[in-house]
């Protein structure tokens, strides 16, 4: 590929700022490591990073951390209840009351060391069945609909310099959730195809796109995320390659471990809509989450000791299983806080019981906990924004305070 | 040249070909694509008929008792993509865009999806082309029933696992609900949120279509009503009596299908795809009123919407989804060949008939123009015009945007270096990812 140093005469629309923001750093792609160096910019970004994973489809918290001590257990999940830990197939203990499912054995690995914790009876302060105005809720943050996500508006509160060659949000796949738009802007990485245009090319198409409202903003953002992910991939070993949440786990661990790379990083993982057949459906899932995150923490490295990772989904499902051994849309699940910045090795739940009467509706787990205070806590303690971001990510929430302790000191 | 000819093309079909002329009459051409029941849909390549249901579950039998080896495609698998190839050519060599514009715009309110499974997949082609595309133009109402009843969506949304806890199946077996057929009807299909359902509502609504499943290893090999599977006694749904039976789905489906609310939420639905993100509120009461003096009928409502001022300007106002704009590129270059289009559709994030979830694909710029995903259309765009490089630029602009092309486009196309690099930026083009 040859190196043009990006053309002015012919594009006189994209001015000197747009080729700053985009098209120098794509041209950069083979000589990365020097446009890395050239970089002047503050070293002062904070160095922790969080991890916000998204897990689509309303994963059911009761199969994924199993509330094996509790005596209506058993009964109430009939087919679907899971063998004690150590019999054949059973849970992964957890200190006694819990397990996780024999699928998440990295987690498990993490929960030993003191870096897991899983969280249960949780759920957000909506109380809709929809997954549509679930996820929606979720992301945006509100007690309505929102046009912009939680995480994006916390962004706007975490300084970017100029020299910064990467924006220190990143979405990784080939959607922007709705956790990640609005006013900040925010990088994203795709797999990259077999071929692609000369730089020169790009410049001509960006040059016609860049006064279109939608799509020129796009591009330009586009160009310089690309631009930064070919530098920073382009050293160590290859990404891991198998299944695509892996890959782009693996990908957003590398980046993230750059001292000047992206800060905050959201991944989605969806097939949690386990309506039938939930046991033989919700292992390909739960494994993969369990090696994403491995390989998340595999790329991280040292910076594995300041990360947090959350992984959320929009609600639980029903208690009981229905008619063909799944289960429903419901209120209240599990989530999981990962990393070494977590305190984690214990399990935190108000448990509030399976019996008859202690289920929500008479039909899901009950809620004893609010999402909103894992994410302002993680906003709060571990970002450490201030806290006019915390109410910007999470508005009408005054009265659910951020949970303490969830991270090392 | 009537720059409205090239609107009409753009907006409301799926992009002028080189061999079709432009309609000299814009009004006339998209009326007449709302009469009748569009153009035949050719069978899969290499078939005289699309596959029977019965066909597709004998390969599901022959699949579960000899699956193939890895790597090696099932047989089902091979119908599904056959549909696939079959739909993706209909739609580079159509002439009447429009038809097929409204067929995919309900597909989506509609969807029914591969990750579904096997249920999906044998169950598409009768889905497509008996249950979907015969209504499109014609009763809200009976597409509604026609869909709920056919056996791609009771599959996709776990109908037919669905067992009333009362009846004699449901006592002896011990099974029950799935309630999640019920739920997307109302939330998606027809009422909406906004009609203020409830929970109970939603199980009220299981409850009526229990019995309502697929028999797939003997006769019919179709949708079926099990009395044994069906709920004991009445139900009520949105303040109505349903009277135990099984009549009572369809009664309730018909209710549904013309409910004041339907009407408001579909009207919005359908001005949001044609004319903007944000739909004119003056624009969307038209539809609606059309829909409720006409107890729903799609063509009345769609020869509304090409008469809705907002539809012709400002023009370009709404982003091309991903297969719109794959489809336009090919049209544009007189290209027929489905494949590249297939499989451009998941590098673009939307995979042909497997939409993520029950509530489609996003049907706005912000649901696509994110950076990465513009990114893979430019690539696409050096991609595809790679296959089309013998082609004149300048025909292929004239014939794709005509009137609609900037200055700019056009001096930006006579200044590239090659063909190659000249159409791509005619497919990269703001005007070329727009209708």
């Amino acid at each position: 590929m040859t190196r043009t140093h990006l053309p002015h005469p012919h594009l006189p629309g994209l001015g000197r700022r747009g080729f700053l923001l985009g098209l120098t750093a794509l041209a950069a792609v083979g000589q990365a490591r020097l446009a890395v160096a050239d970089t002047t910019g503050p070293a002062q970004i904070a160095d922790r990073r969080l991890v916000v994973i998204l897990l689509r489809g309303a994963m059911d918290g009761l199969h994924a951390v199993i509330p094996y001590g509790d005596p209506d257990y058993a009964e109430l999940r009939g087919a679907l209840a899971m063998p004690e830990p150590g019999k054949e197939g059973g849970a992964l203990d957890l200190g006694g009351m819990f397990g996780l499912h024999p699928k998440l054995t990295s987690l498990h690995g993490l929960y030993g060391e003191g870096q897991l914790l899983p969280i249960h009876a949780i759920a957000g302060p909506y109380r809709t069945r929809s997954h549509f105005d679930g996820q929606d809720l979720m992301e945006g943050g509100g007690l309505q609909r929102l046009e912009s996500g939680w995480l994006n508006r916390a962004l706007t509160h975490m300084p970017e310099s100029a020299g910064q060659p990467a924006r220190t949000g990143l979405a990784l796949g080939l959607d922007l959730p709705l956790l990640m738009r609005g006013e900040a802007p925010v990088g994203m990485w795709a797999p990259p195809r077999a071929t692609r245009p000369e730089p020169d090319l790009y410049a001509r198409m960006a040059e016609l796109l860049h006064a279109d409202e939608t799509i020129g903003p796009a591009v330009t953002e586009g160009m310089r995320g690309r631009g930064y992910a070919a530098g920073a991939l382009s050293a160590g070993a290859p990404l891991a390659n198998q299944g695509g949440f892996m890959r782009l786990a693996s990908a957003a661990g590398r980046m993230l471990a750059q001292r000047d790379g992206p800060r905050v990083a959201a991944l989605e993982l969806g097939g949690w809509d386990t309506h039938a057949g939930q046991a033989g459906r919700m292992e390909p899932v739960l494994t993969q989450l369990d090696r994403g995150i491995a390989a998340l923490r595999g790329q991280l490295g040292e910076a594995w000791s300041k990360t947090a990772v959350l992984a959320i989904t929009e609600f639980g499902r029903t208690a009981r299983a229905n008619g063909n051994l799944g289960t429903d849309h419901g209120t209240g699940g599990a989530a999981f806080l990962a990393g070494g910045a977590v305190r984690g090795g214990r399990v935190l739940a108000n448990w509030p019981g399976l019996k008859r009467d202690s289920l929500f509706e008479n039909r899901d787990l009950q809620p004893t906990r609010d999402l909103r205070a894992l994410a302002k806590a993680l906003l709060r303690d571990h970002l450490r924004l201030p806290a006019g971001a915390v109410d910007a990510a999470f508005p009408d929430s005054g009265e659910i305070a951020a949970e303490a302790g969830l991270l090392r000191a | 040249m009537d720059i409205r000819q090239q609107i009409a093309a753009v907006r409301f079909g799926t992009g002028p070909r080189p061999e079709s002329p432009l309609p000299d009459d814009p009004l006339a051409w998209l009326d007449a694509q709302t009469r009748g029941p569009g153009l035949p849909l050719a069978p899969p390549p290499g078939r005289d008929t699309p596959p029977a249901l019965e066909e597709g579950y004998r390969a599901w039998v022959a699949h579960d008792a000899s699956p193939p080896p890895p790597g090696q495609m099932s047989p089902v698998t091979a119908l599904f993509r056959a549909e696939q190839q079959a739909w993706v050519r209909h739609l580079l060599t159509s002439d009447a865009p429009f038809h097929d514009r409204l067929t995919n715009f309900w597909l989506n309110h509609f969807t029914v999806a591969e990750r579904g499974g096997f249920g999906v997949t044998t169950g598409f082609s009768m889905y497509l082309r008996d249950a979907l595309r015969p209504h499109v133009t014609g009763r809200f109402v009976d597409m509604l029933v026609a869909v709920s009843k056919s056996p791609a969506m009771l599959y996709y949304l776990d109908q037919t696992a669905s067992v009333g806890p009362n009846s004699n199946f449901g006592k002896r077996s011990g099974r029950g609900l799935n309630e999640n057929l019920a739920r997307e009807i109302l939330e998606l299909h027809s009422v909406a949120p906004a009609s203020g359902y409830t929970q109970a509502d939603v199980t009220e609504f299981a409850r009526i279509m229990t019995g309502w499943g697929v028999e797939r290893l003997r006769a019919p090999f179709d949708t079926l009503f099990r009395p044994g599977n069906h709920e004991p006694g009445e139900k009520t749904l949105l303040g109505k009596r349903y009277p135990e039976g099984p009549e009572a789905y369809e009664a309730a489906l018909r209710d549904l299908g013309t409910h004041p609310a339907t009407y408001r939420f579909l009207a919005q639905r359908l001005v949001r795809h044609f004319v903007a993100d944000t739909p004119p509120p003056a624009a969307v009461a038209r539809i609606e009123g059309v829909l409720r003096e006409t107890q729903g009928d799609l063509g009345a409502a769609s020869r509304a919407l090409v008469r809705l001022p907002e539809a012709w300007g400002p023009p370009l106002t709404k982003l091309r989804a991903p297969l719109d704009y794959m489809v336009a590129l090919h049209r544009a270059a007189g290209g027929t060949d489905p494949g590249p289009v297939l499989g451009a559709m998941s590098a673009l994030g939307q995979p042909l008939w497997n939409a993520p979830q029950p509530n489609g694909w996003p049907d706005t710029a912000a649901g696509w123009a994110a950076p990465e995903p513009m990114m893979q259309r430019l690539d696409l765009a050096y991609e595809t015009a790679g296959r089309f490089a013998r082609r004149d630029p300048r025909q292929v602009l004239e014939v794709a945007l005509g009137p609609l092309a900037r200055e700019e486009t056009r001096t930006a196309v006579s200044r590239a270096g090659s063909t190659r690099d000249a159409i791509t930026l005619v497919f990269a083009s703001p005007e070329m990812q727009r209708r």
